[in-house]
């Protein structure tokens, strides 16, 4: 069993870190998952902790995974929207966490839109 | 739906909608009874009477954007097609508990699934309200409250991704030991 004591070496490490940093600013690139009952039926829940999981393996600081409400689209569930500053959003649909890995890579890091996943495919 | 974990997801997204300050878990499975339950119990805004006797009926809801509100009458289903049971109490302005049991043995009973996944879903989405997991099968048991978590912090956000997966990491581990090594 984990307990809770754990957690004292990662707060000390952070309290480090987040005076170094600033915990959000405009230039943020936020990636926003639909979690309502539509989504998490269509399977969002493991797509939103691809997503998380690869935020913090790559050390993105200046990258926000944030969970939404039905964003109205149900059939194309699991649905994902990147919000790039400066730029058009992008929806993409049908997620799966292997999607989510080449957006990441692609999108997020590389900066080129994975354009056979997004909406406007359909 | 496929894993009881995402009903617990699903269901507790009312209570965080309803304004809750803390969101109570509480998932019990006894082998010798052949029972699980599952309650779901928050402090929020609660229901009138009138909206109760109405909320299991899936045209039902307080979106406006459309007239359906699929949660509770999928649950529901889950918990009566599962040899068991399903309730809900409320009273407005003091708090909303949901209540559903299974046949544990049941075939159509859903796996739990990752109830761990879950929580960390609901913390991090909502790091700003207050959730308690109380997880017991036969006689082990674990439970974790983010108020203990906001004590030890200090002040460090609950949803940082590197607090988050300390969580998930002692969710999975420690609901792993407490289910004795079978997933529920």
């Amino acid at each position: 069993m984990k307990s809770i004591q754990e957690l004292q070496a990662i707060k000390e490490k952070m309290q480090k870190m987040i005076n170094t940093r600033e915990t959000t600013d405009d230039s943020d690139i936020r990636i926003v998952v639909g979690m309502a009952t539509c989504g998490i039926a269509a399977g969002a829940r493991p797509v939103l902790n691809k997503l998380s999981d690869e935020v913090l393996s790559r050390g993105l600081h200046h990258v926000k995974v944030i969970q939404t409400g039905c964003i109205g689209m149900c059939r194309y569930e699991p649905i994902v929207e990147v919000f790039v500053p400066g730029q058009e959003k992008v929806t993409y649909i049908h997620m799966t966490p292997e999607k989510a890995v080449r957006v990441i890579n692609d999108h997020i890091v590389n900066g080129n839109v994975v354009q056979e996943y997004t909406v406007n495919k359909e | 739906m496929r894993e009881l974990s995402l009903h617990i997801l699903d269901i507790a997204k009312n209570s965080v909608k309803a304004k809750a300050k803390l969101v109570e878990i509480a998932v019990c499975a006894d082998s010798a009874a052949d029972r699980l339950s599952i309650v779901i119990r928050d402090d929020g805004c609660g229901m009138s009477p009138e909206f109760l006797r109405r909320v299991q009926d899936p045209f039902t809801t307080t979106r406006t954007t459309r007239k359906v509100g699929m949660g509770i009458p999928l649950f529901k289903q889950a918990a009566e097609s599962a040899g068991g049971s399903f309730s809900i109490s409320s009273e407005l302005g003091k708090g909303t508990e949901v209540r559903a049991e299974f046949q544990l043995s049941h075939i159509d009973r859903m796996p739990l699934g990752d109830l761990g996944s879950t929580m960390i879903l609901l913390i991090s989405g909502s790091p700003d309200i207050d959730f308690r997991l109380d997880f017991q099968v036969d006689e082990r048991s674990f439970s974790l409250d983010t108020r203990e978590v906001k004590q030890t912090l200090e002040g460090v956000p609950v949803d940082l991704p590197e607090v988050q997966a300390f969580l998930r990491e002692m969710l999975t581990e420690n609901i792993r030991e407490v289910s004795g090594g079978k997933p529920l």
